[in-house]
This record gives structure tokens, C-alpha cells and sequence, in this order.
């Protein structure tokens, strides 16, 4: 059931669920009923961009300027996007 | 993943409490067949900790990087200082849950929890019949957890319910899980009973059959087919019926944390029968210490502690030799091998115990509910025969 994710999508965390910055764990986390999964560095500065506010577009440009990408980031931005959707962990604002 | 404790590079994943248990309170209005809080509990319940003393063991357990909070019992809500303790929480970072079976949820207090930033209750159901609901707890709650149910879905919270699967209900599965949907439950655990603590003397009275609980599982799947991501559903298999045990509270003293009523720290609900074990105290020892260093935290750390057959068994890995406290309840023996597996030399108590589950004259021994009485009678040395196949009181 992978869902599609458009450019122009709008996202945020989804409800009963929260991203949080763990300082005992030095990454970021997210937390929901009965459960807890700590993220990788880079999917968590793409959740840590996931606010309600941003399109996914913006996600990708923002990242690609802080990174000063050389490579094709947008495609593994776009898939971490649809992992995070299928995992419920984010929905269309 | 690694980080610096006590300047020690170590492998955090290994051994973080990532997950605190506050079992708050042993005591309890309800008094379910198939409780898991200690049979001597009546022997807790006078010298809890304070609202200071939680409080200091939430914010330890935070700097030692505990994430997910649950608070339960007994009942909880039978302390007033929940407000506070959630409050606490949702300020140093807690994802925090209050278990709960309803029983004195009102809407101030709910609308307190709310304002504290309590992030979700898991409230236990029983069955779709006021009859069978009513007859498991010995109480008369059905019609009030119903009330509950809205009033926690109304307020915006995750509807997270809980439901322990044992031989009164399994017949009842779709029902439940139609009445989980028309509650609008975002999440259904179905639990089968684990057999310690109350359940464990109750075990021929709540034991299902092997066909049962194939049938609730398959139902369990059309279910979660029809119902799709709308609903997350758990159901907790049963591991009499397993020929591997399962790895017990994901090994011991690896991420769960359980404190109780009284301070006592426990790597998981009912270690406390483990013989020649002292369990610390949060009065005393700091819990850094108590999780880090304490003899019983390492006592069953990791598998240096294993004989034959898990020693050199290829699955170790997998199980860590399941659960300390079931082997050592039924066979005896706490280094040994769970029961459950079939590597065990002690598998025939679990094959057995399925056979007495079958025996109708064992089946129509009278249910012993979980009351302050029973409590009492049972420290006091009654119920022998109850008693008889456990090498310590459950
Ligand atoms: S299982 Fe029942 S009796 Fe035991 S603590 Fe929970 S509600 Fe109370
Ligand atoms: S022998 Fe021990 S380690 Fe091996 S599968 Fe059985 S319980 Fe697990």
C-alpha cells in the first residue's frame, strides 16, 4: 500500500505521535502508543523538517542547501517520505 | 549506536531503561482472574512511595535516558497525585501512558490529565457481555468502562485498548473487535493470558484450547484485513502452545525498568519470586546504580549466566533462554531453560499443565479472584493445593 507523495504535499508529524531530539541516545526519536523508534541521522533531519509548514519540495531544497549536495538526495528524501507515511508516523496536513 | 556512561563507551542499545514502569499502586477496585500483580501484593500496599519520591524517580530515570512511561497498578487512579506525576513527565520528556481499567476516570480528573500533557490511557476491556465482563473482574464495571471508552476518545486521546484473552472470551473475538471499531479504537491489544501471578493459580480455569486460539487468530487477520491501517491490532500469542519461549521483557535488564508500589526495582513484573535475589530499593540506592551496577540487574544480563541446553544452543541469540521467573516457578530451576521450549528437560510440566487445562474436574475448582482476602489467605499458607505445582508462591 505504498502511498504516492506529490512535490507539492504538505506534511506533518501525525497526531499521537512525537519527534523529539534525545540527548541521552544523540538522535532523534519518535514516540507513539506502545512504541519508540530511533532514527537514523538523516531521517531525522527530514522529519525534524516535517512541521505542517513545509512541502516536500521544501524539505528537499532545504536539505540539499545544508548538506551542500553533490549527489541525487531527492530521491532518498522522497523515500524515506513514503516509508514514514506507510509507517503512519506522518500525514498530509 | 554508542554513547559515554561514566566516560565507559558502551553499546546503549544493550542496556537503557528505555521504558519505566511506575507500578504505582497495588491497589485496586477490580480483582480480574487473571491478574499478573503478585499474589502477596496485599503485603505492598501500605508502604508506597510518595508523590517527591516518583517524581525523583522519574527525572533520574529521564537523565539515564527513559523515554516511554507507563503508569499502572493495581489502579492507579486510586492515588490523587496522578496530576502531578503526568505533569511532571510531559515536562522532561516522557511519552507517557496511564493503564488503567477506568474505574475513577471523571472528566475533571481527565481534563487534568489533558492540561499535564498525559499522552495517552490504555484502558483494559473485557468482553462484549456485561455478564462475562463482570464475572472476570468480580466486579460490576462493564457499563462504566463503556462511559470511559468516549470520554477518552472525546478528549482527543489515542483510544488504546487493551483486552486479556483467556477462556471466557476467546469465543468472542469478532465482537470485540466490533466493539473496539464502534469505539473508535485506534489501537486493540489482544494479550492471552500469561500465566504468573494470579493467572497462574487460575491457569485450568482460563486456560483456551489449541483451537481457540488458532480460530481468534485467524479472525484476528480477517480483521485486520477488513480494517486495514485504521486500526492497529496486536494479539499477543500465548506461548504454552509455542514451542520456543519468547524473549522475556526483551532480555533482562536490557530496556525495561519496572518500579513499584513500594520502590523496589525489578527488571520485570514478577522477579521478585527469583530465589536468592535482593531486589534494591529507589529508598536507598540510586538508580543509576541500581540499573547499572546492582547484583541483580547483571545477574541475568546478557547469557554468561546459561547452562545446557541454552548454553550451546544455536538460538540463544533469539530467546536468551526465555523467561527466569516462569522456569523457576514451574521446574524449580532458575538458570534453566523456560519450560516452553521443547529443548527443556521441563517441557513435560507445560504439556501437563495443557492436559489439567482439559480435565473438567480441575476446570470446575473454583476461580481465586484477586482480593485483599485471597491475598492474605494465600501468605498466610492457604490454598495449598492450588499452590502445589509452584515451586514458589506465583
Ligand atoms: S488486572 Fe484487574 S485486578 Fe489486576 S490490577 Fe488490573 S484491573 Fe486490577
Ligand atoms: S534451549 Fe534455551 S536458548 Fe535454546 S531455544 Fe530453548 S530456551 Fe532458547
Amino acid at each position: 500500500m505504498t502511498q504516492k507523495i506529490d512535490l507539492s504535499d504538505i506534511y506533518k508529524i501525525a497526531p499521537h505521535h512525537r519527534f523529539q531530539w534525545e540527548e541521552a541516545q544523540n538522535c532523534y526519536v519518535i514516540l507513539f502508543p506502545e512504541g519508540m523508534v530511533k532514527l537514523n541521522p538523516s531521517a531525522g533531519e527530514i522529519l525534524n523538517l516535517v512541521d505542517g509548514i513545509n512541502s516536500v519540495e521544501n524539505v528537499v531544497t532545504l536539505l540539499k542547501e545544508k548538506f551542500n549536495d553533490a549527489g541525487d538526495i531527492e530521491k532518498d528524501i522522497i523515500s524515506m517520505f513514503e516509508f514514514a507515511l506507510n509507517k503512519a508516523w506522518i500525514s498530509k496536513e | 549506536m554508542t554513547t559515554l556512561n561514566n566516560g565507559v563507551e558502551s553499546n546503549i542499545t544493550q542496556t537503557q531503561p528505555l521504558w519505566l514502569l511506575a507500578e504505582i499502586t497495588y491497589r485496586c477496585p477490580l480483582h480480574c482472574a487473571f491478574c499478573y500483580n503478585p499474589t502477596d501484593y496485599a503485603d505492598h500496599t501500605t508502604n508506597e512511595l510518595n508523590t517527591d519520591e516518583w517524581i525523583k524517580v522519574l527525572r533520574d530515570a529521564r537523565k539515564m535516558g527513559a523515554l516511554q512511561l507507563g503508569i499502572s497498578g493495581g489502579e492507579p487512579l486510586l492515588r490523587d497525585d496522578i496530576e502531578d506525576i503526568v505533569t511532571e513527565a510531559n515536562q522532561l520528556g516522557y511519552y507517557s501512558n496511564l493503564i488503567t481499567s477506568g474505574v475513577g476516570l471523571t472528566e475533571k480528573r481527565i481534563d487534568a490529565f489533558k492540561a499535564g500533557g498525559l499522552d495517552h490511557i490504555q484502558l483494559s476491556m473485557h468482553d462484549i457481555t456485561e455478564e462475562i465482563s463482570n464475572f472476570v473482574t468480580d466486579t460490576k464495571t462493564f457499563k462504566l468502562k463503556q462511559k470511559v471508552a468516549a470520554m477518552i476518545k472525546d478528549r482527543g486521546y489515542p483510544m488504546v485498548l487493551n483486552v486479556v484473552i483467556h477462556r471466557y472470551n476467546i469465543g468472542h473475538i469478532k465482537e470485540i473487535l466490533e466493539m473496539a471499531e464502534k469505539l473508535g479504537a485506534d489501537y486493540v491489544e489482544l494479550a492471552n493470558t500469561q500465566y504468573y501471578g494470579w493467572s497462574l493459580i487460575n491457569r485450568n480455569q482460563l486456560m483456551p484450547t489449541k483451537e481457540q486460539i488458532d480460530e481468534a487468530e485467524k479472525i484476528t487477520n480477517e480483521f485486520r484485513e477488513y480494517i486495514g491501517n485504521k486500526m492497529k491490532i496486536f494479539f499477543v500469542v500465548p506461548d504454552y502452545y509455542a514451542e520456543r519461549p519468547k524473549k522475556c521483557m526483551n532480555g533482562w535488564g536490557e530496556v525495561f525498568m519496572i518500579v513499584t508500589a513500594n520502590g523496589d526495582v525489578l527488571p520485570c513484573h514478577s522477579a521478585r519470586v527469583l530465589p536468592n535475589i535482593e531486589f534494591p530499593n529507589v529508598k536507598n540506592d540510586q538508580l543509576n546504580e541500581i540499573w547499572y551496577d546492582s547484583s541483580a540487574f547483571n545477574k541475568y544480563r546478557g547469557d554468561d549466566w546459561m547452562k545446557e541446553p541454552c548454553r550451546s544452543c544455536s538460538e540463544k541469540e533469539n530467546d536468551l533462554g526465555g523467561c527466569r521467573c516462569q522456569a523457576y516457578l514451574l521446574s524449580g530451576d532458575a538458570e534453566g531453560a523456560d519450560p516452553i521450549c521443547t529443548k527443556s528437560p521441563h517441557r513435560h510440566l507445560i504439556d501437563q499443565a495443557l492436559e489439567d487445562s482439559k480435565n473438567e474436574i480441575l476446570q470446575a475448582q473454583p476461580i481465586i479472584f484477586r482480593t485483599d482476602k485471597n491475598s492474605k489467605e494465600l501468605i498466610q499458607g492457604e490454598h495449598k493445593e492450588r499452590l502445589k505445582d509452584f515451586k514458589a508462591m506465583p
